[in-house]
């Protein structure tokens, strides 16, 4: 079934299910997302994507809300603008968004500033460097929930991690905070796969970064057969 | 550490395990129980009988503020230091605990005797300073007492007329009428009735209880479900511990008028870890229920929280009677459909579940006789703070706030009084300009004012409002459940500035910061906690700018 309704002024047509992001991105009609990922259940966390549909009392997440007959959807009101440029100012006195380029992006859109929030807490970790093939900084953790998602029931079935905390202390974990190698992970890398701010990264690729040369980080050994004489 | 006997640990869990991940709260509150917190290797056996990746333990454990992954003391003591207690000087009273036994708030001794903690609300702010105490897993209240008292006033008593002297047993209590009745009534007259009362949810969201009905009978499923929302938690409030604590049969009864209605056969009721005492006296009353066969074609199983306020909110009390973090749940599908486990649910307050026999027995048009006609029925006023008489109060709907604040004797010490915070932390504050206003829905929505859950917490013309609004600050900082972006970090902005504010430190544009986090909070949350979070705050921005000035 074809659907008819009006995004910011425009007659636009969706099929049933659609989502309100589907559609607009169809037109061409830019809203940002965070936490949003194809591979991944929507779970609207991050509410970057909010709009304003006339008629509903607070702003909608258009990953999530379906396209309807006659609604009326604004993708940049005022309210729209204030709740995204807010939202990436408390981000940024959040967490090191030094390697989240598409929010740095975003940021300047928006107008937003990295120094809205003076003195605010940041939410610090170490980095965690405990396996041989990624390395977790949760400094760099905005929370879109994508790793544990795909390490649970969005791909992977591992559940190796989940939530410590709650609220602004909220970071991902490991059951009592047990190194990657004592875990159920597999090291599938679907977690670093998702990840958008460098928070979960390849060893190597770290490695590489800290000023490692390939040639000590590959401490090479080819594994030659060990033949028996005959 | 010392090795961790799992003995006693199997046949303490045993029972949940056919529950499987829904029974894993139960679980680890029976574990928790043998060893006074939730040790590695006894979470790790919980997490395997019961079939749960450790993880998804961990991430529950690490989610309710009164699960311990690390030892507590033999003896824990608890104050509230949430706003009606503080006005009792509970700051006061921890300093001088900690004192007295040389530690600091939130801190163990080194001998794993005592714990000392700061609370949030724990629901006995007529009584403040609350204070709750376990030793050696007894609990008591105040100076010891196994339970608080019930101060219960008011010109009716509808929905108190069993409260004020102790548990009312069922031979008290009588038969259920209203049930009985209910019973020779198809389930969709019953619906009727209850829509033609015109009861609203007595939670905070005032949403028409008949229309929540309609929508669960309608709903076609294998498995329907009706839950009581105990899980009183809005600093301010504390009518649902005394409906539960002395008239428990007319919840009950509630409960299996709405299940008739639906068409349930199982039913939940949740209530706040903070009430344990409560556990008890729902257990005996749901046995007399039984023994009186009230409980045929439906039963009811009581879950315990383990400190979130947020599980107050419906879906996310779902989702932890599903044994799972209190995460809240998007918005449509709505629980009618949706609910527990993905079935149709009814789910509503205790006192909108009191009010249900009430309804069927006296009939709709009767009970519409209370109250006027845009807000029928008798209602419940929490009332505290800086009062003579604290307590709970009942009223038709319709009475002024002066008319209320006068029953409960007027402002304590004959002093002016300040302002009065509506509705809880997520309200708003009132002043002598609102006094004449009607205690209804629509004549508090015309004020501005939100009714909510029913608090009245006064304020005298001496109190520092910006401390009030720290210590708000500090709730909405702790209680978040950290899903949405706009609550996890709205709520921790604002705290920082209400913080320095209080300090008489507000920097410059505070004010704005304030605001712009308040309305992306209120605009943008996913549901209820983040969407009030701010309420009270710009209510006092509106009334006291002046509060929020850069000090030079």
């Amino acid at each position: 079934m074809t659907i008819t309704f009006i995004m910011d002024g425009k007659e636009v047509t969706a099929q049933d299910g659609q989502t309100l992001l589907d559609v607009a991105r169809e037109n061409g009609i830019d809203i940002p997302t965070i936490c949003f990922h194809e591979a991944t259940t929507a779970n609207a966390v991050c509410r970057i994507c909010v709009v304003e549909v006339e008629g509903q009392r607070v702003l909608q997440p258009s990953c999530i809300v379906k396209a309807a007959t006659n609604m009326k959807v604004q993708t940049r009101s005022e309210k729209v603008i204030r709740a995204r440029k807010t939202i990436l100012e408390m981000l940024a006195a959040t967490m090191d968004l030094s390697e989240a380029v598409e929010i740095q992006t975003m940021m300047k859109e928006y107008g937003a500033s990295d120094g809205r929030f003076p003195d605010a807490e940041k939410r610090l970790s170490d980095v965690k460097d405990d396996n041989p093939m990624y390395i977790r900084d949760y400094s760099k953790c905005l929370l879109c929930w994508r790793c544990v998602q795909v390490c649970a029931d969005d791909a992977q079935y591992t559940f190796a991690i989940n939530f410590d905390g709650r609220g602004y202390e909220t970071q991902i974990g490991t059951f009592f905070d047990k190194a990657i190698p004592e875990t159920s992970c597999v090291l599938c890398g679907q977690c670093v796969g998702v990840c958008p701010t460098g928070a979960l990264k390849p060893k190597r690729e770290y490695l590489l970064e800290q000023g490692k040369t390939p040639a000590e980080i590959s401490v090479m050994n080819t594994g030659k057969k060990q033949r028996k004489p005959r | 550490m010392s090795e961790i006997d799992l003995a006693p640990l199997k046949p303490a869990i045993e029972r949940y395990i056919p529950l499987g991940r829904s029974g894993l709260l139960p679980a680890l509150h029976a574990a928790q129980k043998i060893y006074g917190w939730l040790p590695e290797s006894v979470a790790a056996e919980v997490a395997k009988k019961l079939r749960v990746p450790l993880a998804d333990v961990h991430g529950v454990i690490e989610f309710y503020a009164l699960f311990y992954n690390e030892p507590l003391g033999r003896k824990v003591i608890r104050v509230c230091t949430d706003p009606a207690c503080a006005l009792k000087d509970a700051d006061g009273l921890l300093t001088k605990l900690c004192k007295q036994h040389d530690i600091e708030p939130h801190h163990t001794t080194g001998d794993l005797s005592l714990t000392i903690e700061p609370s949030p609300c724990l629901g006995m702010c007529e009584l403040a300073p609350a204070v709750w105490t376990m030793d050696d897993g007894q609990w008591t209240v105040g100076d010891g007492e196994a339970r608080p008292r019930s101060m219960v006033y008011g010109p009716i008593r509808e929905l108190t007329k069993n409260c004020g002297n102790g548990t009312t047993s069922l031979k008290q209590y009588g038969e259920y009428k209203g049930l009985q009745k209910a019973i020779t009534m198809q389930p969709k007259a019953v619906v009727e009735e209850i829509k033609a009362s015109g009861l609203v949810g007595r939670g905070g969201a005032a949403f028409p209880t008949g229309i929540k009905w309609e929508g669960a009978l309608n709903a076609e499923a294998d498995q329907k479900y009706v839950i009581c929302n105990a899980d009183e938690s809005e600093p301010g409030t504390f009518k649902d511990r005394i409906l539960l604590l002395d008239d428990p049969h007319s919840t009950i009864e509630g409960m299996c008028i709405a299940a008739h209605a639906i068409g349930a056969t199982k039913g939940y009721l949740y209530t706040r870890a903070e009430y344990p005492y409560i556990v008890p006296v729902l257990e005996n009353a749901l046995s007399e229920a039984r023994e009186a066969g009230y409980l045929k074609d439906f039963d009811i199983e009581i879950r315990v929280g383990a400190g979130a306020y947020i599980c107050g909110e419906e879906t996310a009390l779902f989702e932890s009677i599903e044994g799972k973090r209190g995460f809240p749940r998007i918005k449509p599908p709505f629980p009618t459909t949706h609910g527990v486990f993905g079935k149709p649910t009814v789910i509503n307050n205790v006192e909108t579940l009191c009010n249900v026999p009430l309804i069927i027995s006296m009939g709709s048009a009767e009970y519409r006789k209370i109250g006027t006609e845009k807000s029928p029925g008798p209602k419940l006023f929490c009332v505290s703070g800086d009062v003579t008489k604290p307590g709970m109060y009942e009223v038709p709907f319709g009475v002024s706030l002066r008319e209320v604040l006068e029953m409960a004797g007027g402002v304590a010490g004959g002093k002016n009084l300040k302002s009065v915070l509506f509705g809880g932390a997520a309200g708003a504050f009132a002043t002598s300009d609102h006094l004449d206003v009607k205690m209804t829905f629509e004549d508090l929505r015309a004020a501005g004012l939100p009714l909510g859950s029913g608090v009245v917490m006064v304020f005298d013309g001496t109190r520092d409002m910006r401390d009030v609004l720290k210590r708000l600050g500090r709730f909405f900082a702790h209680e978040s459940c950290g899903k949405c972006y706009p609550c996890q970090m709205g709520t921790q902005r604002q705290k920082e500035i209400l913080d320095r504010v209080a300090d008489g430190k507000a920097q410059k544009d505070d004010f704005i910061r304030l605001q712009d986090v308040g309305w992306t909070m209120t605009d943008a949350s996913i549901c209820g906690l983040g969407q009030t979070a701010a309420s009270a705050t710009m209510s006092a921005m509106k009334l006291w700018p002046e509060l929020f000035e850069v000090k030079s």
